[in-house]
């Protein structure tokens, strides 16, 4: 349903998003992780026809976003990371003026708007000015906005940001509920947010996509295993069994062979002696050892990466602990969070003030 | 169309659920109230002098009241406009909810249209205003409805030109503040254009003077369609709502 082919996204020299390509097929739920600042906006927003790729394809239910833009958005369902709403309109008129914009017949608008609030348990403010809504009420009032149009596709910027534990809870059996019917693509900086909601998980960051997986295979590899690149100059049958008599090594293989020099791919646990002892392994056996290195970043040093870029300490636990999970309480990201939101809040209310009062 | 007279009709609703339509409807009636009571006082007391001279001919209203207080509407328009198209882009590009216009399936023209055209459903309040003082004539003379007709249909399009600038102006900041002060100050630069031919009469004082946006509708207040007078109008409304497309095509690639 959403095809992004090498898309790239540059702002003069800076660049946000460094050709990443994924697919997203009908009816998965899609976690897009990663720090503030990853490009999870960007690309929402290349996917939304919002902003241009400066390189690349992103298509649709089948419809380039460049070349058939209006094909597309008929089929996209999106929330910003701050719901759009007009703070002087009802509830129901904003919903009826985004029906309708949306491209639904006159007659079948009254249906829409009071199922999308059905849906989003927002019949009981429909009256109410939407600027004066509180934050959960407005992020439920987005979702119904993106909802309207029964489209394919839902696209959901940062759904639970600034929300408190209750409101996320909510919004996520919200989410939860809208499988199937709907494909979601939705992004967090949250770790337990994806455990939660998403089938699959893409993680990116600092514009490129670090790792795209279903969640028990990254759950698996999140619990600890690294892999290990050792270059062996010794008989291989004999370097084997001393190698994977070791209690951390889980696997074995051999990567390349040269002349009595083998290079052996080690899956380990994690284990912080692990490599040391391998190498005295070798070593006590009079073998030459050429070369002892670990494979790449783990998944869990690119979650420390990510995460502690934000909020050092605290979230590092988050990270460490993934199954520890869910309480649906994250005081870690919370906090900044809300600091943040509230910023946003004020900023976004000061217009309305400065020019309306 | 259904988009654009969508996206109008929610602007022109916006402009009543704040004080903006409130406030410019009544700034616009005490001023043009004031530029009609003027114009009819002159042209009571000319009325009075006139027939204390046997034999000349009777005063045309429309040429004595109607044709003054309808020409000076550009200067309140000078002012006015700006309150009314500041906000148009700049306040969603500010608050974010231009994601919304822009991720739906409209076409840009018309999110630009349809903010357009809610703009001037205001103007064309503005009109009804003047148009309750003009009425006033009706009863107790006999004023050509035909030159009034004609002044109105160019008051319309000297102000769509106007909104048109304001619209553009508004697709360049997310700060209402910068938008009506730059479109203040081109109408204003607009408008001065005008004096320019009193002492310059090279091609570039020319130039300056088409350019000038209140001596197009001079004709159209006496009665008068000039071909050049609404091609200048037309053009200019065109020119503003093309450069706001551009603008808004611009805004995504720099975003």
């Amino acid at each position: 349903m959403i095809q992004v082919e090498g898309v790239t996204k540059r702002y003069g020299t800076k660049t946000a998003v460094d050709n990443i390509s994924f697919e997203v097929e009908r009816g998965e739920i899609v976690g897009f992780l990663g720090p503030n600042g990853a490009g999870k906006t960007t690309t929402m927003r290349i996917l939304t026809g919002f902003l241009p790729p400066t390189l690349g394809v992103a298509s649709v239910a089948g419809f380039d976003i460049a070349t058939q833009p209006i094909e597309a958005k008929r089929r996209i369902g999106y929330l910003p990371e701050s719901p759009p709403i007009y703070p002087e309109m009802t509830v129901e008129g904003y919903l009826r003026f985004v029906a309708s914009i949306k491209g639904i017949d006159t007659k079948q608008v009254s249906g829409r708007v009071d199922a999308a609030m059905e849906r989003t348990a927002t019949s009981d403010v429909r009256d109410t000015l939407a600027g004066k809504l509180s934050k959960g009420y407005r992020q439920r009032v987005g979702l119904a906005q993106a909802l309207i149009h029964a489209p394919e596709v839902l696209i959901l910027d940062e759904p639970t940001s600034g929300l408190d534990p209750k409101q996320i809870r909510e919004v996520r059996q919200l989410i939860r509920s809208l499988a199937g019917e709907h494909t979601i693509l939705l992004s967090t900086h949250i770790l337990p947010e994806v455990a939660g909601t998403c089938g699959r998980v893409i993680i990116i960051n600092e514009g490129r996509i670090e790792a795209s997986d279903s969640l028990e295979n990254l759950t698996a590899r999140l619990e600890g295993a690294t892999e290990l690149l050792l270059d062996v100059e010794g008989p291989r049958a004999d370097v084997r069994p001393a190698l994977a008599s070791d209690l951390a090594v889980r696997g074995l293989s051999e990567q390349s062979t040269q002349g009595g020099r083998t290079v052996w791919r080690i899956d380990v646990d994690k284990d912080d002696h692990a490599a040391s002892r391998l190498a005295a392994v070798v070593v006590n056996a009079g073998w030459g050892l050429h070369g002892l290195r670990p494979v790449g970043p783990s998944l869990e040093d690119i979650f420390l990466k990510i995460t502690s870029q934000e909020a050092p300490a605290s979230e590092g636990g988050d990270a460490a602990e993934p199954e520890a999970e869910l309480g649906g309480e994250e005081p870690a990201p919370a906090e900044p969070d809300a600091a943040e939101n509230n910023d946003a809040d004020a900023d976004a209310a000061e217009p309305a003030e400065g020019s309306d009062r | 169309m259904r988009n654009a007279l969508t996206i109008a009709r929610r602007e022109f609703a916006v402009y009543f659920t704040s004080p903006i339509a409130y406030l410019v409807l009544a700034i616009f009636s005490v001023i043009f109230g004031y530029f009609f009571t003027v114009g009819l006082a002159y042209f009571m007391d000319y009325s009075v002098q006139a027939q204390a001279s046997p034999g000349a001919p009777p005063l045309n209203v429309n040429q004595y009241v109607i044709e003054p207080s309808l020409g000076n509407m550009s200067i309140v328009l000078l002012f006015l406009v700006p309150m009314v198209t500041m906000r148009l882009f700049a306040e969603e590009n500010r608050s974010g909810t231009i994601e919304l216009l822009l991720t739906s399936p409209l076409k840009d023209y018309q999110i630009i249209v349809g903010k357009w055209l809610g703009a001037l459903m205001l103007y064309g309040c503005m009109l009804l205003v003047a148009m309750l003082n003009l009425s006033v004539l009706f009863f107790y003379s006999t004023p050509d409805w035909r030159p009034l007709a004609v002044a109105m249909l160019g008051l319309l399009l000297m102000g769509a030109t106007m909104i048109s600038l304001g619209t553009f102006l508004s697709t360049l900041t997310r700060n209402q503040i910068v938008a009506g002060t730059l479109t203040f100050g081109i109408l204003l630069l607009l408008w001065v254009f005008n004096w320019v031919s009193s002492f310059e009469s090279s091609t570039l004082g020319r130039v300056c003077e088409y350019l000038a946006i209140s001596p197009h509708f001079e004709q159209f207040s006496r009665g008068v369609i000039e071909l050049k007078d609404l091609i200048y109008y037309v053009s200019g409304t065109a020119l503003g709502l093309f450069l706001s497309k551009r603008s808004l095509e611009s805004l995504r690639w720099k975003a």
